[in-house]
Formats: C-alpha cells, sequence, structure tokens
C-alpha cells in the first residue's frame, strides 16, 4: 500500500439476498482500501459483484440484501450501520455515483437546470441565483457549449454523451470527496467513450477526488487507473498497482482478463482463453471458487478457500505460491 | 401547433360523420315515426302526407345530406314525442349532465390520486390491504348497484343527502347551475360519487401502480445517490413521471363519465341529457337519440384534443410535429 491516506476501506463485507430456496451470499468477505485521489478501478465479468459493492458503500441496496459481516468505514467512520439520515446526507455530498446508462440517468420530466441546482441546494447554503451561476460554470467545465441556454432544456434534447458529460456534473457538482463510476463508458458509443473518460479523469484529479471505476473493459483499466481490484464470483481475488496488475498478474483470472487485452505491437506467448463461465451464485464450487476453470489447479484448490496475501507486487488470493510467469 | 389542431379538427369531423351516418341509419331501420306521432285512426292519406311532409319519400342519400346539413346548422329536427325543437331541448338538459361529470372528475381526481399516492408510499400492510380490496369492490360493482346502496344508506337511512333532483338552481341565460345554492350541492353530491366510483380506483390503481414503477427507474436511483431528499423524490421526481399516464386515463374517460351518467341519472332521476335518453328510448324518439349520439360524440373529441394539449403541455418530450 501507498504511504498515501485510506479515504475508505471496505474490510471482510459479506452481502446476501433473502431468497425462497434460502440465503443467496452475493458478496464474500471483501476487502479494499481505497486511497485519498487515487483511481480504484474494480473489474470482473458481468455477475461478479461490482454494483453491489458500489451499491454497498453508497447505501443503496435494496430491501431484499442485507449485509451480514464486515463493516465500511469512511475517514475513520463506520458508515454501513448508520441510519437512513446520516447516510442520505453523505450521498451526494461525500460519495457519489455515476451509473452505467446516461439514457436513463436523467429526470426525463425535469430540466437541466433543475435537476443541477436541485442537487445544488441540497448541498449548500447558495441562492437561486447562485446556484444557477454555478451550474451553469458546471456545464462548462464538463464540455457542453452554450451552457447558459443549454440548461434550460431537457434531457432528451441532447445526446448519449452529452448526458453522460451531464450526469458527471451532476455527480461533481458539490465536490464530494468520493465517487462511484459503476460502467460509466459501457453504454456509450465508442467514439465517445475515451472522451467522457479523460473527463471524468481529469476532474477527479483536478479536485481530488477519489474514484472507484466500476467497468469489466481492461482497456479502460490500463487508461486511467492507478490501482485495480479483479472481481470473480461474489469475491476479490487480486488487487494491486495498474502496472503490476497488467504486466506481472498473479491470479490464473487476472491472467485470462489482461490476455483479452488487444495490444498493438506486443507479440507475447498466448495463454488459451479461459474456457467455461462464471458459476451462478447458487451453484458455487468448493474451495477456491475459479478452481474449476483453472488451468493451474492444484491438489487441494477444491477443498480450500484461499484468501488475499501480499505478494512483492499485488496481494492475491490463490493457493498456489509460484508465479504464473514460470509457469510459460 | 396549428398543423396539430388542424389534423384534430379533420378527425373530429369524420368521428362526427360517422357517428352521425350510423343515427341517420337508425332512423332509416327503427320502427315508423309516423307510428308513434299520428293518432291510430287517421287515414292512410294523413299518413302519407305526413310521411312527405317529413322528407321520409326521398332517396337514402338524398336525406342523409339534408341531415347532415340540418345538424351542421344546429337543426336536429322535432321530438316525435313532445313536438318541440330537439336542440333545445339538449340545451336545456346539458348543464345538469356536465355539471354532475364535472363534479364526478373533480372528485374521483382528488380522491384517487390522494388515494393513489398514499397506497403506494404507505407501509401500513393491513390499511393497504383494505383499500386494496375496496379498490377491486369498487371496479367490480355495478354502477346501478353501488347508486342504489348510496341512496339507501345516505338518503333512507341516515336521511343526509336527498335521493333525487337537482336541488334549488339558479338560471344563467343558457346556463342552470345547481353548484351555488346548498340543496344543490347536497343534490348533486350522491349521483357524483356514484358517477365516480369506477374512476377512482382506476386512478388510484394506475397510479400506484405507475410510482411503484418509477420508483424502480435509473434517475431516481440517480437522485438518491445526489443525495436528494426522499420527499423531493417522492413527491416531485416520481409524482412527476408517474401523472403523465393518469392524465391521458382522466381524458378518455370523462368522454366515458359522460355516456355512463345515463344509468345514474335514471337511478337519481338526475334532469340532465341522460334522462332524456333514457326516455327518448321508451318513446322510440328517434330524433332525440340521434342528436344525443351525435352530440356525445362531438363532446368525446373535444375533450380528447383537450387531452393531448394538456399531455404537449406536461410532457416535455412530445414534440409537435
Ligand atoms: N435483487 C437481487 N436478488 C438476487 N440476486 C441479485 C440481486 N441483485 C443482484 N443479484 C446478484 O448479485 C450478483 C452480483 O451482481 P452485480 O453486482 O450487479 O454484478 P456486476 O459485477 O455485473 O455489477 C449477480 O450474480 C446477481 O445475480
Ligand atoms: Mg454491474
Amino acid at each position: 500500500m501507498d504511504d498515501k491516506q485510506v479515504i475508505l476501506s471496505v474490510k471482510g463485507l459479506c452481502l446476501e439476498f433473502s431468497h425462497r430456496k434460502g440465503a443467496i451470499k452475493a458478496l464474500r468477505d471483501i476487502s479494499f482500501d481505497m486511497c485519498q485521489g487515487e483511481i480504484l478501478g474494480v473489474v470482473g465479468e458481468s455477475g461478479a459483484g461490482k454494483s453491489l459493492t458500489g451499491s454497498a458503500i453508497m447505501g443503496l441496496l435494496d430491501d431484499s440484501a442485507a449485509i451480514t459481516a464486515g463493516e465500511i468505514v469512511y475517514q475513520g467512520q463506520r458508515i454501513d450501520n448508520l441510519d437512513d439520515a446520516s447516510r442520505q446526507a453523505l450521498r451526494g455530498k461525500e460519495i457519489s455515483a455515476i451509473f452505467q446508462d446516461p439514457l436513463t440517468s436523467l429526470n426525463p420530466v425535469l430540466t437541466i437546470e433543475e435537476q443541477l441546482t436541485e442537487t445544488i441546494l441540497t448541498h449548500l447554503p447558495l441562492s437561486q441565483s447562485e446556484a444557477l451561476e454555478k451550474a451553469i460554470a458546471l456545464l462548462e467545465e464538463v464540455g457542453i457549449a452554450q451552457a447558459a441556454e443549454r440548461i434550460k432544456q431537457y434531457p432528451h434534447q441532447f445526446s448519449g454523451g452529452m448526458r453522460q458529460r451531464i450526469v458527471i456534473a451532476l455527480a461533481l457538482c458539490v465536490d464530494p470527496f468520493i465517487v462511484i463510476a459503476d460502467e460509466p463508458t459501457t453504454a456509450l458509443d465508442v467514439s465517445v467513450q475515451s472522451q467522457v473518460l479523460q473527463l471524468l479523469k481529469r476532474l477527479c484529479k483536478q479536485h481530488g477526488t477519489t474514484v472507484m471505476l466500476v467497468t469489466h473493459d481492461m482497456g479502460v483499466i490500463a487508461e486511467v487507473c492507478d490501482r485495480v481490484a479483479v472481481m470473480y464470483a461474489g469475491e476479490v481475488v487480486e488487487i494491486g498497482k495498474v502496472h503490476d496488475i497488467v504486466k506481472h498478474p498473479q491470479h490464473p483470472y487476472t491472467v485470462g482478463l489482461m490476455d483479452s487485452i488487444p495490444r498493438i505491437g506486443v507479440r507475447k506467448k498466448r495463454l488459451s482463453q479461459i474456457s467455461g463461465s462464471m458459476p451462478r451464485l447458487t451453484e458455487l464450487p468448493c474451495g477456491c471458487k475459479f478452481h474449476p476453470r483453472c488451468q493451474f489447479k492444484q491438489f487441494g484448490c477444491d477443498t480450500t478457500t484461499p484468501c488475499l496475501k501480499q505478494t512483492t507486487t499485488t496481494a492475491v488470493a490463490c493457493l498456489r505460491d509460484i508465479s504464473i510467469e514460470e509457469h510459460i | 401547433m396549428f398543423v396539430f389542431l388542424l389534423k384534430r379538427a379533420a378527425q373530429a369531423i369524420g368521428i362526427v360523420l360517422v357517428v352521425a351516418f350510423l343515427s341517420f341509419v337508425m332512423f332509416q331501420f327503427v320502427g315508423d315515426p309516423i307510428e308513434g306521432m299520428i293518432s291510430e285512426n287517421a287515414t292512410q292519406q294523413e299518413r302519407d302526407e305526413l310521411r312527405e311532409s317529413l322528407g321520409l319519400n326521398d332517396g337514402v342519400i338524398v336525406q342523409y345530406t339534408r341531415f347532415v346539413k340540418n345538424m351542421a346548422q344546429g337543426n336536429f329536427g322535432i321530438s316525435y314525442y313532445n313536438k318541440s325543437d330537439v336542440l333545445s331541448l339538449i340545451i336545456e338538459r346539458l348543464p345538469a349532465t356536465l355539471e354532475l361529470v364535472f363534479v364526478a372528475v373533480v372528485i374521483s381526481l382528488v380522491v384517487g390520486i390522494l388515494l393513489g399516492v398514499w397506497s403506494a408510499y404507505s407501509r401500513n400492510g393491513l390499511m393497504k390491504n383494505t383499500v386494496q380490496i375496496l379498490s377491486l369492490v369498487g371496479v367490480s360493482l355495478p354502477s346501478f348497484v353501488a347508486g342504489i346502496l348510496l341512496i339507501v344508506v345516505f338518503s333512507v337511512w341516515l336521511k343526509w343527502l336527498p335521493s333525487h333532483g337537482r336541488g334549488e338552481i339558479v338560471e344563467f341565460g343558457y346556463w342552470s347551475s345547481g353548484l351555488l345554492t346548498l340543496s344543490g350541492l347536497k343534490a348533486v353530491l350522491l349521483p357524483a360519487i356514484s358517477l365516480s366510483l369506477f374512476m377512482i380506483t382506476m386512478i388510484m390503481r394506475l397510479l400506484k401502480s405507475e410510482i411503484q414503477e418509477t420508483m424502480r427507474a435509473d434517475y431516481i436511483r440517480f437522485a438518491k445517490a445526489r443525495g436528494i431528499s426522499e420527499r423531493s423524490i417522492k413527491y416531485k421526481h416520481v409524482l412527476k413521471n408517474s401523472i403523465l399516464p393518469v392524465v391521458t386515463i382522466i381524458g378518455l374517460q370523462v368522454g366515458g363519465l359522460i355516456a355512463f351518467a345515463v344509468v345514474t341519472e335514471t337511478i337519481f332521476q338526475w334532469p340532465g341529457m341522460g334522462l332524456l335518453f333514457i326516455q327518448a328510448v321508451n318513446y322510440v324518439d328517434i330524433p332525440v337519440i340521434s342528436a344525443y349520439l351525435v352530440i356525445v360524440a362531438i363532446m368525446f373529441v373535444v375533450i380528447n384534443t383537450f387531452v393531448d394539449l394538456i399531455y404537449l403541455l406536461v410532457d416535455p418530450r412530445i414534440k409537435v410535429s
């Protein structure tokens, strides 16, 4: 870990859904820290529990979900057991979020102005006109031309990329300390994905905002993140600096993910694609959840669940102690 | 906007012409008006003369054209039964029906919206189930049964409200209003409630399910993530989106209410168009029947146009093209 200050840490988080056929353990023993000002990438196949982790930090879980163990600590204070009102006071002001689909993230019957000024006035003691001024300045900052006129418009009058810029403005309008960006560019045209991502990165670096960037695109991770957590079937299997994860992945699953990044001009010995698919939460295997798909599995993988162990580079949850590079 | 209205007007004229045609066809095939208008021992010659003077011997096309032309000039003919001008008969009865429907709409809006919002947000399971069951009853209870129940309870047992008539009315030229006197207000209450029961439950159930659906929308989640207060989320962000479909239903239902008023007016002896229509049906008074149909069709079209206009104002996504 860096010498940087930890702003939020998730410790041994377990989350279950109550279900007719008993409880579904959707998150098991999730632990990671977010350091002041960093961009932490969270990757993994869909269904790995990335969004759930984000929702748990936001305090926006469905009624059917319950945190059964562990805690979430924000600036030294435990927040997962706060009452609704104190939780709501944190949302937007301290911890904010950006969701996947810009087309559905904005309220269709309220103007951009109404949505922005309401958010600003909820958290800051400003007058209506000061809030409007701030809102226009924000829109200009995220790259909306003629912000003063366009702020009067409704969401449907903007393109997808523009809407995601507005969503970013909304999420960052009162300078939160942490932003949870859940696949913020997945729903966008490829041509604008990178622009929006760079915008998010620039704003967060300028304001010192800490970001949890959820994605299943390893290319995005390599482009903007400082550190990366890799999730598989409700667990964190590897976490470390982006350089280490990309160059020297330790967990067989991470190795497979890295291999899916197309790289120009790099010739390397290709590992075979990860075969099979992630198990459903109701039919998880014993031991390491990845072992049925793992090409390096060894004696004990199907009985012992590995914990995250710090190596010289990343922290990894795998029973093997020889690095994969030695295997190849 | 102008084009929209023009299009609407064209549609309206089309619809009214079709209804006019149907009522015209009725003239041709339902009974023989001569029988009702003339004494039983009139001679054949007297009958023929009357037939000729009413224009019943002309060709079908000529008769239809004349029918439409007359209608356009507000001439719906003479009632076979009480021999007076049909249009003035209807206009005389129009305010009673419109006031009844108006009060019913106001009651359904207020009660329906309150109940809908309450049952969507309330956490009181027992009360919610009770309201849910009552609303099922409201939807399935035939209007005449509800009307009779209301009369039995509030007029016969409790003797709070009158069971029939309009109470004291105040005249303003063509319009007569019962909403300005206490007895008039008391009189309108029972029929209006009976007429509004169905719409109350419709609005309530629709609004409730719309609210529950909107609560799950991404933009509500995002609003929560920005820390917007629960109150603003419930009553501004959610309600504004949920009320739109309700507007449409109300619009469509107001036309229905005017039609349904026939039953209510009969039960409560409410002196409106519906009662006139039922009497006309009894006497096969075809000019009155057909005029009623055409006028109700016109009202339907006008109301629907209004609803579309309201929708245009409320929903920013609809662009006038
Ligand atoms: N309301 C729910 N009830 C039961 N299971 C759920 C519910 N919401 C999510 N899950 C399960 O939790 C797992 C993690 O979901 P999610 O965090 O959305 O994955 P992702 O990594 O794609 O964002 C999935 O397997 C999903 O099926
Ligand atoms: Mg997700």
